[in-house]
Parts: structure tokens; sequence; C-alpha cells
């Protein structure tokens, strides 16, 4: 076989075997580079191709009718950049508060699912991932019959007499500029509730990995020596956590920027995320060149914030 | 001292049930300050329950726990002033060795923690780990690291969860002389519990032999095993031999007693109160084998004997492991130094004899076996 030049390889990733007497070296050096194959055929044909013609498009002057060159036209980037950072510097605070949302709930959860739950441990996990067996759309569209000015919170609230506690609510949510007038609907608050609410369990799982480690007798040991529950938190469930926080906030954070069916769909053009720009210059401007920097500015932030995130993290003493 | 025993710690009455089951029931204990106390018993037995309600990790379902006349009982275990050696130590990982050592020091926020904390490393020597993790050092070191971590608090009761389960048999011989010498050093009050009746016996002053929830007996090694209370502490510390007798009468303190027709005797004031029907217990070694049947020499005149057969012979090293099988077939275990002196061999008839001090009598209506198959190492 042909595949066999590649004999003088350096030793390949291969899980640990046990020793089984002497087995034909020469097969076990290629079988790796087999397993790996299709994949990596996938993420050429699937990833990199594409990469490389969104990067030279980028790079690209011209129009739809008339066809374009490549000319190395760096000024399409600066234009997409002063252009549009209102849109990528919201997308970045959206992603960014949906996911201390997440992390907010989802950390109580995935400690009570890890350690207090007990034989309903199994069941409560498939209810963290059950809203998937329903489409993304779907399950964003709910919200707007949640938050809807005769919505489910409306109803509710005047059925049991508490709207003074919904109004309550909502000139809260106006101080902070998350609603601009009485409707929950169509504003950042609206937007980040849904993206909070899709990326939920994206944060669970990973925290729910890594809660489970956790050896209670840790948290005992902290108290034991002294630790009140709120200090034994800070000093030890915290740091131990970091990986799966770090896990949960990546997967969280990453898609949640890009994302534009929560603001479409539970936005105003006031909450406008740069996903949605994205789509505008690609399917109805066909400003492509536009489309593919913003797309390139949108990887290059996000590549940006997860290796000085990672590298932040990675000093605090991870295990 | 004006107040000996203001840092004694007494268990009253203490009860933990579950649901199903009583873990502690209803146990009396006072451990005096600066004592090395064992808690002894096979898994499942409460002492570990016991050790988790002095730690406040548990709450006792009824009964007080005080240290000195304080009363703890209800106070958290992070307000308590005792620390426990976990049995899997629960080292913090992602804290150096000084870190963890220093933890609940800073937690008190005591202001020299560091010079306290190297003194503490120094104590277990390890002053040259101070600086690495705890998935770094052996499980003896990471042992060594528990035990200054809660030593560097000067509890009042500095409780062991069976801290050398871990670790193997030779190392396990230096921590428990290492333990001893350090509780010895540092005066605390040392509570430890374990199955290893081995390991109770070396290092504790005190034992108590706990079953089924219960207190068997307290007492100092020695008296535990020349004068076990129950077949179970008789059978759970070192081996017994149990005959089944009858007191015949009682001559000048002296029981008569009938072993399957052989008069023996046992000290009267050995006797359990109000019995006529009693196991006659004697320990492996307290047994001397005479020789031949034929040998009954005046040298077994106040002695007690037997005659039997040889069925097993197992050489130890340092002594030498009998079964000698009885005329009416209970079989006896003998152990006997390797002094030179000639081993009986396989299949011989010989006579078994002890002074009748060296028994001890316990009421006939116990399980001979009770404790019997559970005291080594699980």
């Amino acid at each position: 076989m042909a595949v066999s030049t590649l004999a003088g390889a350096p030793p390949a990733p291969q899980p640990p075997q046990p020793e089984e007497g002497k087995r034909p070296r020469r097969r076990g050096a290629y079988v790796p580079y087999l397993l790996l194959l299709p994949g990596m055929l996938w993420l050429v044909v699937f990833f990199l191709v594409p990469m490389l013609s969104l990067a030279s498009q980028s790079l690209q002057t011209g129009d739809v009718d008339n066809g374009y060159a490549l000319t190395f036209n760096f000024a399409t980037y600066a234009d997409a950049l002063s252009t549009y950072w209102p849109q990528l510097l919201r997308s970045l605070i959206y992603a960014a508060t949906a996911t201390v949302a997440t992390l907010a709930l989802g950390f109580p959860l995935a400690w009570f699912i890890a350690h207090r739950s007990g034989r309903y441990k199994n069941f409560l996990l498939v209810l963290v991932i059950a809203p998937f067996f329903t489409s993304f759309l779907i399950r964003t569209l709910a919200w707007q019959t949640i938050l809807g000015d005769t919505g489910l919170l409306a109803q509710f609230t005047a059925f049991t007499h508490t709207d003074f506690l919904l109004s309550g609510f909502k000139s809260l949510l106006r101080t902070f500029g998350l609603i601009s007038n009485d409707q929950l609907l169509f504003s950042p608050f609206a937007v980040i509730c849904g993206l909070t609410y899709n990326f939920l369990p994206f944060m669970v799982l990973p925290l729910y990995a890594n809660l489970e480690r956790l050896d209670q007798r840790l948290v005992e040991a902290a108290g034991d020596l002294y630790a009140s529950p709120v200090q034994a938190f800070r000093r030890v469930i915290w740091p131990l956590s970091l990986p799966g926080v770090v896990a949960g906030t990546l997967l969280t954070f990453i898609p949640a920027t890009g994302d534009y069916i929560n603001s479409v769909l539970l936005g105003s053009t006031q909450t406008t995320m740069i996903g949605q720009v994205i789509d505008a210059q690609f399917l109805r401007v066909l400003d492509y060149p536009t489309a593919a920097a913003l797309s390139f500015i949108l990887l290059l932030l996000i590549v940006a914030f997860v290796v000085t995130y990672v590298r932040r993290a990675g000093t605090e003493e991870l295990v | 001292m004006a107040d000996q025993s203001a840092g004694d710690l007494i268990l009253r009455q203490v009860t933990k049930s579950y649901e199903s089951f009583t873990a502690v029931d209803n146990i009396d204990l006072v451990i005096p300050r600066g004592s090395f106390f064992a808690l002894l018993g096979p898994s499942g037995c409460g002492k570990t329950t016991t050790l988790r309600m002095v730690a406040g990790l548990e709450q006792p379902t009824a009964g007080t726990i005080s240290i000195g006349d304080r009363d703890i009982t209800s106070t958290k275990a992070y307000q308590r002033n005792v620390n426990t050696v976990f049995q899997n130590y629960a080292l913090f990982p992602h804290l150096d060795i000084l870190d963890n050592v220093a933890f609940g020091l800073r937690q008190r926020k005591v202001k020299d923690w560091k010079a306290k904390a190297m003194e503490a490393l120094e104590l277990v020597e390890l002053t040259q780990v101070a600086r690495k993790k705890p998935t770094q050092l052996s499980g003896g070191m990471q042992q060594r690291v528990a035990l200054a971590r809660a030593v560097v608090n000067r509890p009042d009761v500095l409780l062991l969860d069976e801290p050398l389960g871990a670790l193997d048999l030779k190392l396990r011989r230096q921590m428990q002389i290492e333990l001893k010498r350090i509780q010895q050093e540092v005066g605390l009050t040392f509570v430890h519990v374990t199955h290893d009746q081995e390991e109770a016996m070396t290092m504790a002053d005190t034992i108590a032999v706990m079953n089924g929830g219960r207190l068997q007996q307290v007492g100092d090694p020695g008296t535990l095993y020349e004068k076990p209370e129950s077949t179970f502490a008789a059978n759970f510390l070192g081996q017994s031999n149990l005959l089944s007798a009858t007191v015949k009468g009682v001559v000048d303190d002296i029981a008569q007693l009938n072993v399957h027709g052989t008069a023996m005797t046992v000290p009267a004031s050995l006797l359990p109160e109000g019995s006529t029907e009693i196991w006659l217990g004697i320990r492996p070694e307290k047994v001397r084998i005479l020789g031949g049947a034929d040998d009954a020499g005046g040298d077994s005149e106040g002695l007690n004997t037997l005659s039997g057969k040889v069925t097993d012979v197992s050489f130890l090293g340092v002594a030498t492991q009998y079964l000698v099988a009885t005329t009416w077939g209970r079989e006896l275990t003998v152990v006997q130094q390797n002094d030179g002196a000639p081993r009986a061999v396989l299949g011989s008839n010989v006579r078994l004899a002890w002074l009748p001090v060296n028994s001890f009598a316990l009421d006939a209506s116990q399980d001979a076996d009770a404790g019997a198959d559970i005291g080594e190492d699980a």
C-alpha cells in the first residue's frame, strides 16, 4: 500500500494499547493516519477552502453583475469597521451579558444536578437538553408569546394582580436602557433573554461535567478548616470549577456573538447585531467584499477574545 | 493545672438514626484531653459516623457533644475548633502544599500564617515540597500534608478517619510511629477511627471497640487484649480460642470447670457474673505445647491441660502457628515462638497447657464467632 511510505513519520498520536506481544509495527504506524483522513478531508473541503475563498472575496473589488477581481483592497476592512462598529460592539455586549446570565443561572442548576438530584440526575439532564427537540426558530418565537404586550407574562401578572411587579421591573430595565418604552418585546432585553435561553444548555452541560467530578469531600474539608459556605465557594469550589466555566462561557459567548435569529425575531432596528449585517450584505445588498470582511473581523475579534480569556483563566492555577 | 478536664471531648447518649437504620446507638464516651484515642470496629459499625458528628459534618439525632463544658452539638463544622484528617486526605488540588497547610490559618486570619504553616511542614518533614502541588506527591507524603494541615490549627480535638488506609503495609508501620510521635510532641487530643486492630493497639492510649452502632468495650490496649468482655472483642482484637465450659463450683476463689469432660480451672474473679455456662477463652500465644500425650509430667501442675492432634503447621518466621484438634473436634490455634525448641510435627499427638490466670471467661449466650472474620484488613 502506498500509505506504508508514512512508516518513517514521527510517532503517531495513538491511544495507549495494552501490550499484546509482538504485533506487526507497520500496521500500527499508518492506521492513525487512515483514521484521520476523512476528518482532514472534510475540514479541507468544507472549512479551509471556503475560508480561503472568503479571505480572497474580502479583498476583491467589483460587483455582482460585472464580476470581481482580486485587488487586495484592504480599504473594505476600514470602511466596514467604521460603518458597522456599533453593531459589532453591540454583538459583543449582548453576547457577554447573555453569557454572564447563563453562568448565573447555569451554575446553581449544574451544581444541583451534579450533587443533589440523586436518582433524578439523568432525568434532569434530559430536561436540560429537551429544548433541542424543537427547532431553534420555534424556541425563539416562543419568547414573542411570552414577552408580548398581551403575552403570557402580562396575562399572568394581570391574573395574579401583580402588575405592579411587572411595571416595577420594566422601570428597572428602562434605567439600564434594556427597554426604551413600555414594551418588553423588540428590545435589547428581549434579545438577551432569547440568547440566554437558547445557549443555556451549552453552559450547563460543561459545568455539570466539571462539577460532577468535584469531590464533595473537598467542600467538607474546607468547612472543617473554618471556611463558611460562601468562603468555601470562593476558595475551593469556584477555582476548581474554572475549567468548566471557561468551556461553558466559550460555548455560549462565541455562537451568541455571531447569532442573528434572536435579534431578528425579538429585537428591533435598534438592536441589530453583526450577524444580521453580514446576512444582509451577503443576501440582500449583495456586497460580498464587505460581508466577507465583516466575517473576518468578527472571527478575529472572537479569536483575540478567546486567547486572552483562556490565558487569563489559565493563570488561575488550574489543575 | 487548675482544670485538667477543661478540654475533654464528651459524648452523651449520642444517637444517629437514618430512615431505615440506626448508625450510632446511644453512645456515652469521655475522651480525656491530650489522649490518643482509637475508635475501632468493622466497617459499618458507626465509628465514622461518630467521628463525623464530632467534626460537625453530621448532626446527631439525639444526645449532646461537648468539649469541656462547651456544648458544640449544634455548632456548624466551620465554627468548631475541631479538625479532621480525611480518609482520602481531601487536599485541595488547586493549591500548593503550603497553601493547603495554611488554609485554616488564613481562614481564621492568623497573622504569621506562613511561619506557622512552615513549622507544621517541618513537623512532618516536608518543608522541601512546600511549593509543589498535591498530585506531585506520593500517598505517604500527601498523608503527612493532610496531618500538617489539621495539626497546624492546634484544634481542641484532631480527628483521623482511617488515615493510613490507603498506604502500603510498610509505610503504614512507619506512619503509625510517626503519628504517635507527633501526637506526643503537640499534645493534642487525637481521635483515630480505624478497622485495623493492630493499628489501634500500636498507637492508642485508649481503644473503644464498636460494633453495630454500640460501644462494646473501652479500655487500654493491654486490658482489651488480655481480658476482653465479649466474644466480639475477643475475636476482633487478635485471635482467640473459645471453649465451651460449665462451672462446677468455686473453691478458694478458683472456679472448677468442666470442658468437654476435662477438668480445668479459672480464677473466680474472671467469671462473668451469674453465668454457669461460659466460653473459656485463651489466646494462641498463651498456650504451650508439652509434647506427646504420655508426657503428663509434674510440670503441668496448676496448668489447664488438654490433649489433641496437630492438624496444621505454618511457619511464620518469628513464630510457628499450629492448629490442634481436640478430642471433640474443635481446632485450637497455638502460636509458639521459634526459640530453638523442637517444633511439633504435623499429625503428632500433643498436650496443650496454659496458666489459668492467662485465660478469660465470657458468658456463653454470645455467638462464639462474633467478629471473627472481619478483623483483618479489607
